[in-house]
C-alpha cells in the first residue's frame, strides 16, 4: 500500500501536494474501496446465506427469487430499507437514537483494518493489530447502549442493558484467550502471528498445546456471545424482549445493526482463522498471483467456515437465560481462560520453542474429536427425515 | 425511565418498572396482555389482563339454532376446533337425547385425536421458540400441515372444521383416507424422537425450563388447572379415562403424568413432557380406532327442527387444553335459552400471578408456554 503511494509520488502525480495528506486521501481511499467492495458484499452475502442455511435446517425454502438462487436478496432488502420512512419516535432522545446506528458500524467496520485477506492483501499491518481489534469491538457495545437508553422503551432499555452486560463479560474470557496466542507467536500484528504459523494442521496455534485447543473454543464461545448470536442472543430475544435494543428502530438504521450483527460474523471466523488456523499459509506454489489467489481463498474458506458454525449453532441451540449466561462467563469461562493463560506461560518455560511432538499428539486429538463428531452427525442424519413434508395425497 | 437519584435521600433510589406483555408481544400467542412489575429483570408481579379476543361466542349461541352454533364453537379454540365442536354437539345430544351412531363416534375420536397431534404439535413448537429455538417450531408445523391435509380429505376444511353435527358426523371418513392416516402415523412415530433429540434433551432447553415456575399438587387443584397442565403436576386425571365419553372406554391409551423428569414436579419441563407423551398416545388411540372401525352411516337421522325438551346440561370432554365443558340450558325451543363455555386456558391464566413472583422475564415467556394458554380459548 505505502509502496504503490510512494511511487506514485515520486512519478510526480500529486506534485505540490504535501505527502501526508497524500497518505492520508489515500488511505479514505482504500478504506472505501474495502467497504464497498469487500464489506458490504460480505454482509449482504452473508445474510443471505445464513437465510438459505437456516430455511434448508429448517426444511423451508429461504429466499430464491431475486437472482439466481436468491443471492440478490440483500440488495433488494437494502434498497427496500433505504426507501422506507426514517422514523424516530417523539418521545427518543434526538441526538443519541439517530447516531447509535453509526456508532455500532463504526466499531465493526474498523475492525477491517486489521483483518488480512491474503499474504499482501491487508489495509494496515499494525504492531498492535490484535490489540486494537479488541479496542475496535468493544466500541460495538457503547452504540448499542445507547440504542437501548435513547429509544426511551422499556423494552430496549432491557435489552441494551442486557448486551452491555454481556458483551463487556465476555470480552474477558475472549482477550485472554487471545493473550494465550500473543504469548506463544510473541506479537500482536495479524500478519507476524499468521507467519508464524505454518500452513500445515499441526503447525497451526490451534494445536500448538492443549491450553491453545482449549483456548480456541472459549475463544469462539465469547466471539458468538459478544457478537450477539444464538445462543447468547438475550439482547435481541425476540421472544422475550420484542427486538431488545432494535425495537424502535426501522428502515436503514435497523439495517445498520443488523449489517454490523452478519459483517461480525465474518470477522469472528477471521479472527479465529487469523489465531488459532493458520490464517492465509498454504504450500509455497511458487509465488506470484496464483499464490495470492490460493491464499486469499484458503483464508475465505476457513474464515467461512465458522461462519457457516455458527449458522449451525443458531438454528440448533435455544437460547439461555441472563443470570445462566453470566454465570457460564464468570464461573467456568474466566477460570478456564486463566488457566489457559498461565498453563501456556508455564509450558513456554518447558518449551521455549515448542514441542512437535504436542502439536503432533493435539493433532490428532482434534481429528478424533472430529471424527467422534461427524460419526454422531451421520447418524443424526440417518435417523430424520429428510423429506420437505409428507403428502399422503401422492 | 428511571428517575434521577434524589439527593436528600441516602439509600440509592430505585423504583420499579411497570412493563406491558402484549398485546402484540411476540410470544404471548394471540392478544394477551400481562401488566407486568419488575425490578430490573426479576417479576414482581405480573397480572394477566384478558379479554383483547372477546367475541361473544356465548352469547351467539343463544341467538342460533343448535345446528347453526356449531359452525361458531370452532371460534372457540381454533388450535382444537374439533374438541368445541363435540362438546357442543355432546351437549345438545344429551339435552335431545339423540343417539350417536357407533361409526360416528369412531370418526369423532379419530379427527379429536389428529386434531389434538395438531394442537400439541403447535404448543411444543411454539414452546421451542419461545426459549428461542426456531428449528423446531418449523419440523413440528411441518408435520401438523400433514394434519391439514388429512383434515381437509376428511371434512374439507383445514383450521375450523365444522365437521362434529348433532347425531354423529358430516361427512363419513373413507377407506382411503383411513390409510392415509396410518401412513401418516407411521411417519409421525420416529418424528416425535428427532423432535426429542433435537430439541427435548438439548442441556441449554432443560436448563431452561426444569425447575421453572412449579406447580404443586395442591395449587394446581386449588387453581383448577386441567388437562396436561394438572397431569404434570403429578394429578392422574384426563376425562377420556374418569368421566368416559364416546368411544373411549374401549380404547387402550395411558395418562401420561409428570413425574418431576429433569426437575421438580410439575415445572415447566413436565409440563411440556406430558405433552410429547400426548402425542404418542393419541397415535396410539389413533391405530386401534382405524382398526376397529365400524360399518354404517356416520350421521344417525336428526330432526332439522332441533327442539330439545326444556332442561339443562353440563359435559365435559377433554380438550388438548384441558377440560373443555359446555353448559346449555334449553327452554325447549329451537333456540338455547343459555349456552356458556368452560375453558382450560382461561382458568390457567390465574395461576400466572402467583408463579411469576420471583422470577425472571424470560421464564415468565417459558411459563406462559409451558401453559399453553391460547387466547381465543381465554376470551372466547
Amino acid at each position: 500500500m505505502k509502496q504503490f503511494v510512494d511511487s506514485l509520488i515520486q512519478q510526480g502525480y500529486f506534485s505540490g501536494v504535501p505527502t501526508q495528506i497524500v497518505y492520508a486521501i489515500a488511505m479514505i481511499v482504500a478504506a472505501l474501496v474495502v467497504l464497498s467492495v469487500f464489506v458490504a458484499p460480505l454482509a449482504g452475502v452473508t445474510s443471505w446465506l445464513e437465510r438459505r442455511v437456516w430455511a434448508r435446517m429448517q426444511s423451508r425454502v429461504g429466499p430464491n427469487r431475486v437472482g439466481p438462487q436468491g443471492v440478490l436478496q440483500w440488495l433488494a432488502d437494502g434498497i427496500k430499507n433505504l426507501l422506507k420512512e426514517d422514523l424516530i419516535p417523539s418521545a427518543a432522545d434526538k441526538l443519541l437514537f439517530p447516531l447509535a446506528p453509526y456508532i455500532v458500524f463504526i466499531g465493526f467496520l474498523c475492525t477491517f483494518v486489521v483483518i488480512p485477506f491474503g499474504g499482501h492483501l491487508i489495509v494496515a499491518d499494525l504492531n498492535i493489530g490484535i490489540l486494537y481489534l479488541l479496542a475496535v469491538t468493544s466500541i460495538v457495545v457503547v452504540g448499542i447502549l445507547m440504542a437501548g437508553w435513547s429509544s426511551n422503551n422499556k423494552w430496549s432499555l432491557l435489552g441494551g442493558m442486557r448486551s452491555a452486560a454481556q458483551i463487556v463479560s465476555y470480552e474477558i474470557p475472549a482477550g485472554l484467550a487471545v493473550l494465550t496466542i500473543i504469548f506463544v507467536a510473541g506479537t500482536m500484528s495479524t500478519q507476524g502471528i499468521i507467519k508464524n504459523q505454518g500452513w500445515a494442521p499441526w503447525d497451526w496455534y490451534l494445536f500448538y498445546n492443549p491450553f491453545t485447543f482449549i483456548a480456541f473454543f472459549l475463544y469462539f464461545t465469547a466471539a458468538l456471545a459478544e457478537g450477539n448470536r444464538t445462543p447468547f442472543d438475550i439482547p435481541e430475544a425476540e421472544s422475550e424482549l420484542v427486538a431488545g435494543y432494535v425495537t424502535e428502530y426501522s428502515g436503514m438504521r435497523f439495517l445498520f445493526f443488523f449489517f454490523a450483527e452478519w459483517g461480525n460474523l465474518y470477522v469472528i471466523g477471521a479472527v479465529a482463522t487469523v489465531l488459532f488456523l493458520g490464517g492465509w499459509q498454504v504450500p509455497a506454489v511458487g509465488g506470484g498471483f496464483i499464490e495470492g489467489a490460493l491464499q486469499f481463498m484458503v483464508f475465505f474458506v476457513k474464515a467461512y467456515l465458522w461462519v457457516f458454525v455458527a449458522m449451525w449453532v443458531r438454528a440448533t441451540l435455544p437460547r439461555v437465560r441472563v443470570d445462566q449466561l453470566m454465570a457460564l462467563c464468570w464461573k467456568y469461562m474466566v477460570p478456564l481462560s486463566f488457566l489457559c493463560v498461565i498453563g501456556t506461560a508455564a509450558w513456554m518455560v518447558v518449551f521455549p520453542h515448542g514441542s512437535r511432538w504436542a502439536s503432533f499428539a493435539m493433532f490428532g486429538l482434534g481429528v478424533l474429536i472430529l471424527v467422534l463428531f461427524v460419526r454422531r452427525l451421520q447418524y443424526q442424519i440417518r435417523n430424520a427425515k429428510p423429506e420437505l413434508y409428507l403428502r399422503p395425497y401422492i | 425511565m428511571s428517575e434521577a437519584v434524589y439527593p436528600e435521600s441516602e439509600v440509592f433510589h430505585t423504583e420499579d418498572m411497570t412493563i406491558s406483555v402484549g398485546p402484540q408481544h411476540p410470544s404471548t400467542h394471540g392478544v394477551l396482555r400481562f401488566v407486568v412489575r419488575t425490578d430490573g429483570e426479576v417479576i414482581s408481579e405480573a397480572l394477566p389482563d384478558v379479554g383483547y379476543l372477546h367475541r361473544s361466542i356465548e352469547k351467539i349461541g343463544e341467538k342460533c339454532t343448535y345446528h347453526g352454533y356449531v359452525p361458531y364453537t370452532d371460534r372457540a379454540d381454533y388450535l382444537a376446533a374439533m374438541f368445541a365442536n363435540q362438546g357442543f354437539c355432546m351437549a345438545a345430544e344429551k339435552l335431545g337425547a339423540t343417539e350417536v351412531t357407533r361409526r360416528g363416534e369412531f370418526c369423532r375420536v379419530i379427527a379429536c385425536e389428529l386434531n389434538r397431534i395438531a394442537s400439541h404439535l403447535i404448543s411444543v413448537g411454539t414452546f421451542g421458540q419461545d426459549i428461542g429455538a426456531i428449528t423446531p417450531f418449523l419440523h413440528a408445523l411441518r408435520e401438523r400441515e400433514t394434519i391439514n391435509d388429512l383434515m381437509e380429505e376428511i371434512c374439507g376444511a383445514r383450521l375450523t372444521y365444522n365437521y362434529i353435527r348433532i347425531g354423529g358426523v358430516g361427512y363419513d371418513i373413507t377407506p382411503q383416507t383411513c390409510d392415509k392416516i396410518l401412513v401418516f402415523l407411521d411417519h409421525f412415530d420416529p418424528i416425535i424422537d428427532e423432535y426429542n433429540r433435537l430439541l427435548s434433551y438439548n442441556k441449554i432447553y432443560i436448563e431452561r425450563l426444569a425447575n421453572v415456575a412449579a406447580i404443586t399438587k395442591e395449587d394446581a387443584l386449588q387453581y383448577n388447572l386441567v388437562g396436561p397442565n394438572l397431569r404434570a403436576s403429578g394429578v392422574k386425571w384426563d376425562i377420556r379415562r374418569d368421566i368416559p365419553y364416546s368411544v373411549y372406554p374401549e380404547l387402550e391409551f395411558e395418562v401420561p403424568v409428570g413425574h418431576g423428569e429433569k426437575g421438580t414436579l410439575g415445572d415447566c419441563y413436565d409440563r411440556y413432557w406430558v405433552r410429547i407423551q400426548e402425542l404418542q398416545e393419541s397415535s396410539k388411540i389413533l391405530r386401534q380406532c382405524l382398526k376397529m372401525m365400524p360399518k354404517g352411516p356416520a350421521i344417525s337421522k336428526v330432526p332439522r327442527k332441533f327442539k330439545p325438551p326444556a332442561g339443562e346440561v353440563y359435559v365435559r370432554v377433554e380438550a388438548p387444553r384441558g377440560d373443555m365443558g359446555y353448559y346449555v340450558v334449553s327452554d325447549g325451543t329451537e333456540y338455547a335459552y343459555r349456552v356458556r363455555i368452560r375453558t382450560g386456558s382461561f382458568t390457567a391464566m390465574a395461576i400466572i400471578d402467583k408463579l411469576s413472583r420471583g422470577i425472571m422475564v424470560a421464564d415468565l415467556i417459558a411459563l406462559i408456554a409451558s401453559l399453553d394458554v391460547d387466547a381465543p380459548e381465554i376470551d372466547r
